[in-house]
């Protein structure tokens, strides 16, 4: 195979040598060929969260799309209306698979509804405030929400629309929460920008609202779980089986009053560091929650995060519970390892994709035997890829800059540390990695390609140079990856399929992988006559 | 329920759209783009934009969608976009070497004003355009029309950048398809290839947005009207425009810049509008309508005279974009059908008059609306049942809440294939259509009729 004898530094160069010098010295340094960690534990660094140079086609998409789908989309009871022309709202409307579960038949939910203003030419000559007032009291009028959120598009900000001046407005004219997002488009490099303004409005406006806690010994928020395809539905259940009462999931399968609530946990887990650290560090700073990475994605990891969670509360009973319930699912998990092992075994797989996927996937594949040769994000930081001990060294440039950073302080009736600093300490001495994050290339073999913001230039290339037995990315690049005869499997959708989370996902995705690394139909895409293109009569012929 | 929120009670909304039945103009633009070979489309704006547009016109495909963006980012959106234009043009030919770049513009880099066509000549004298290629552009603001507009103003900036006044004559008529699918595109060439007469299509997707697996990904595919053919389409005897919003621009453009003449028809789907097509491909190219064609159309009313007991007095309602849409109505109206409810969501009174129209004559009382959207169709169908949806697949959650069968039809269809390959327009699309649209109510027979009704011969 093509991996064996090709060196990382000649693919790197194969990837860049086709820029313009500006873009290549660019990218040169979002390529990065990982390196055991220095004397000090640093990882090479990589350029990242950079804006994405014109022209090379990305497959990042805006702030918009972070803050109004990722974080907002997965909620059923808060009622979104986008500001702005009719496109965004649309593309944004049930495309990113999150489920849902309302408590009854006619409980709440808006998923299913896409809500805008849909500007004209009027309206963005004129302002477009009296449009969203009105269109504000419409929603009022048919949904009876109990909060509206509202989400801006690109032309919002620049014609000078004050949302938030209108969300205030009508907080108080309709007697219901209504709070706005400045997510416009433009803002920061990618979706990340998005995020970190949602998570800001979210904590703002909503968080802290309700105090009465729901039972329960040990109550945890879920942090980066956004339920695609069931994802979250899974580790519910794995929780309750262990005892652990979900609080709040920011934000798959969740509710309004949920995240008002949310103070009321004793741990925050975080799964998608990326998108939700932000959340992790405001609530710890004024309420006094202490978070710890999680990852739900692989059995190994399931049960480690299930460990480390147990280890927090220090509860012998849960401690216990946790083994058993580890030890019963992982028994089950382990006999379909053994199966499907001996047909993944040595195969390669390569991810790019969101803030934390194309980390927490190469779990599963080693778990099953395969390697990850080439990985990274579309929208991650520098610490997703290097871990949190970088974070002093980051510099920060414009487009950070431009998104607001809310000033913490501790609330000072519900700031509650949740254990004393010396208890903390001693958890840290044994191990437990309380706001740590290590990052991707902590998990990724030596010469394996760290690739940020990959581009499409370069995703074909990497394809030619490795062949890699399965491509992991999303929607745009579905079809391209394909043609190339290459299994192709979507990590922000799964393809319309899942849960890949927990113990039974796990289980469902080494299938998965399983089958399309043995799908009979990649065989048959050379016709028969291209081994023999002269036929019989031809060459009696000649 | 899953639309569990949307009451019977019709209110009348002026600020709110509750589920659209457009969307914006840059995705009908990057698909019209695409219909034009080695091709790259580019969206002048933020990135997220066309990253909605790749994604859908992927979704409905089924195929790879190529096309690039200025990556917008604060700055842009304060000093303009010349400079992010100018690198993604130098970046563009250096890595993908496209003949064509074909620049549509977003909300933002409307709003900012930037003047395209500025900064493109100066990125040519500063060199960044390679000999003989070409950079050309439409503004496409989404606060204007729908993606069908932006489908027409592509395709008229098609015609302004390529159609040579001066063109030699030729026997050729230009056919502009519209916003239909690549299959569709193709079954317009070989009803004319049937018919013997000479057509040059633009847009043409077929071809590009169907490419086969051979192991390798062709950047840009066989498909596509050639730029040296769009050069010469001054020359042609006549247009046929295919559909008011999303052809007639291009056509008009085409009669004042090479005084080529033109007819605006109906897109050809359904029996009428398809022999208007064939009779205008007839008349113009001055040829017999052929043995093959008539018998095509001979077969097409066969099936519908035979199993017309099926639709008669069927009610259907109807959402999607205007073009289309109006087909439709006329075609369920051929099949008896009534289309009690018509709706789409590209502004236009004139879709209102002639759907009226059609209805009138037919002696069908039915509502009809413009720039509205599928909350207002849902709540239609409400108030007054039907037999059968036609529409995109954001129909499904209606289809399902109201237990009423559907056909899918137009765009994006997310959630089946099958109209990347097989037209619905012609005589041979029509039948296509009539089989669906019997599927769905003999299927729906065979589910729910009680035992002792049950058949085996339909
Ligand atoms: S900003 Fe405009 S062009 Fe971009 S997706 Fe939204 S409506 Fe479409
Ligand atoms: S207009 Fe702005 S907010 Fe809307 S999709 Fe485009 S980049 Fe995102």
């Amino acid at each position: 195979m093509a991996t064996e004898t090709l060196r990382p530094e000649d693919a790197k160069r194969a990837l860049t040598e086709a820029y313009p010098t500006k873009a290549a010295r660019k990218r040169a340094k979002q390529i990065v060929v990982n390196a055991p960690p220095d004397a000090e534990g640093f990882r090479p660094p990589i350029l990242s969260n950079t804006r994405t140079t014109p022209g090379v086609i990305t497959q990042r998409g805006c702030s918009y799309a972070g803050c109004k789908g990722v974080i907002l989309g997965p909620v059923r009871d808060i009622l979104t209306i986008t500001h702005g022309p009719v496109g965004c709202g649309f593309y944004s409307w049930l495309t990113r698979r999150n489920q849902t579960r309302p408590p009854s038949e006619d409980a709440p939910n808006y998923m299913p509804y896409a809500l805008m203003t849909d500007m004209q030419e009027n309206d963005i000559v004129f302002g477009g405030e009296k449009k969203l007032r009105k269109a504000i009291r419409e929603a009022y009028e048919i949904f009876r929400p109990k909060a509206i959120a509202i989400a801006a598009t690109c032309p919002v900000g620049l014609i000078g629309d004050d949302i938030h001046a209108v969300a205030r407005d009508m907080k108080e004219e309709l007697g219901i929460n209504v709070f706005a997002f400045s997510c416009e488009g433009y803002k920061g490099v990618s979706q990340s920008a998005g995020h970190h303004i949602a998570n800001n409005g979210i904590f703002e406006h909503v968080v802290g609202t309700r105090d009465e806690p729901p039972g329960g010994k040990f109550r945890i928020n879920l942090l980066g779980e956004y339920n695609i395809g069931g994802d979250a539905f899974e580790i519910e259940r794995i929780l309750e089986l262990c005892g652990i009462t979900l609080v709040s999931t920011f934000s798959g399968n969740a509710s309004y009053d949920q995240f008002a609530r949310a103070h009321t946990a004793d741990l925050n887990a975080v799964m998608c560091h990326r998108s939700i650290n932000y959340m992790a560090e405001m609530t710890e700073e004024k309420y006094g929650i202490p978070w710890i990475k999680v990852n739900f994605i692989g059995a190994e990891a399931t049960a480690k995060s299930l460990r480390k969670i147990a280890q927090y509360f220090g509860d012998p009973d849960l401690v216990e519970r946790v083994e058993q319930v580890t030890a019963d699912e992982m028994s089950r998990v382990r006999a379909v390892i053994d199966e499907v092992r001996p047909r993944t075994e040595g195969k390669t797989a390569m991810l790019f994709v969101g803030g934390s996927r194309a980390h927490h996937y190469q779990e599963l594949f080693r778990e099953i035997g395969m390697r990850t040769v080439a990985a990274g994000y579309e929208f991650g930081h520098r610490d997703d890829y290097e871990g949190r001990k970088v974070l002093p060294f980051i510099k920060i440039d414009a487009d950070s800059r431009n998104i607001e950073e809310l000033d913490v302080e501790p609330d000072p009736e519900r700031y509650r540390p949740r254990k004393p600093p010396e208890e903390l300490e001693a958890l840290r001495a044994q191990g437990l990695d309380l706001g740590e994050y290590e990052g991707l290339m902590a998990d990724m073999e030596e010469g394996s390609l760290v690739i940020d913001d990959i581009t499409h230039y370069e995703t074909e290339r990497l394809i030619e140079l490795y062949r890699p037995d399965v491509f992991c990315a999303g929607i745009k690049e579905k079809y391209v990856i394909q043609k190339h005869g290459i299994p192709m499997k979507q990590l922000h959708n799964y393809d319309y399929h899942g849960p890949y989370a927990g113990f039974r996902g796990a289980v469902r995705f080494y299938r998965e992988i399983d089958r399309m690394a043995s799908t009979r139909i990649w065989r048959h895409v050379t016709p028969p006559w291209a081994q023999d293109p002269r036929p019989e009569t031809l060459r009696q012929a000649s | 329920m899953l639309l569990r929120h949307t009451p019977k009670e019709l209110r009348k909304r002026s600020a709110l759209t509750v589920n659209p039945a457009k969307t914006c103009q840059p995705v009908g633009a990057l698909y019209a783009a695409l219909g034009v070979h080695r091709c790259l489309p580019h969206s002048h704006g933020s990135q997220g934009c066309c990253a909605y547009h790749r994604s859908m016109l992927t979704r409905h495909t089924k195929e790879p969608v190529m096309a690039a963006t200025s990556s917008f980012t604060e700055g842009a959106s304060v000093f303009g976009g010349m400079a992010n234009l100018t690198q993604a043009i130098e970046n563009i030919f250096a890595l993908y070497d496209p003949d064509v770049v074909a620049v549509h513009t977003t909300c933002l880099s409307e709003v900012i004003g930037d003047d395209i066509p500025q900064i493109v000549r100066n990125a040519a004298d500063a060199g960044k355009i390679p000999e003989g290629r070409t950079v050309i552009h439409a503004n496409t603001p989404s606060f204007v029309g729908s993606h069908i507009t932006g489908f027409a103003n592509m395709t008229r900036a098609l015609v302004e950048y390529f159609a040579e006044p001066g063109a030699a004559p030729t026997k050729r008529i230009n056919v502009i398809p519209g916003f239909v699918e690549p299959s569709d595109m193709a079954e317009l060439k070989r009803l004319a290839a049937e018919m013997g007469v000479e057509i040059l299509l633009f847009p043409d997707t077929s071809g590009v947005l169907a490419a086969p697996m051979t192991g390798r990904h062709e950047f840009y595919p066989e498909g596509g009207v050639r730029v040296e053919d769009l050069r010469t389409v001054g020359g042609s005897l006549a247009t046929l425009a295919l559909g008011a919003w999303a052809s007639a621009p291009a056509a008009e453009a085409l009669e004042k810049k090479a005084q080529v003449s033109f007819e605006v028809l109906d897109t050809p789907i359904g029996l009428l509008a398809t022999d208007r097509f064939v009779d205008a491909l007839r008349r113009i190219g001055g040829v017999e309508a052929t043995v093959s064609v008539t018998r095509e159309r001979g077969r097409l009313v066969d099936l519908l005279a035979d199993m017309s007991q099926y639709f008669y007095g069927k009610k259907v309602a109807l959402v999607g974009d205007p073009d289309p849409v109006i087909a439709l109505t006329e075609f369920c109206l051929t099949l008896d059908m009534k289309p009690v409810h018509v709706v789409t969501g590209t502004p236009g009174k004139r879709f209102e008059e002639r759907v009226r129209g059609l209805l009138e004559e037919a002696g069908v009382e039915g509502n009809v609306a413009q720039a509205s959207d599928m909350f207002h169709f849902h709540q239609l169908i409400k108030n007054e049942p039907v037999d059968l949806i036609i529409g995109n697949t954001y129909c499904k959650y209606i289809a399902r809440d109201e237990r009423t069968p559907l056909v899918r039809h137009g765009f994006p269809v997310l959630d089946r294939v099958g109209h990347q390959f097989f037209p619905t327009v012609g005589y041979r699309g029509a039948m296509r259509l009539a089989e669906k649209i019997l599927d769905a109510f003999l299927d729906r027979a065979d589910r729910e009729t009680d035992e002792t009704a049950f058949e085996l011969v339909l």
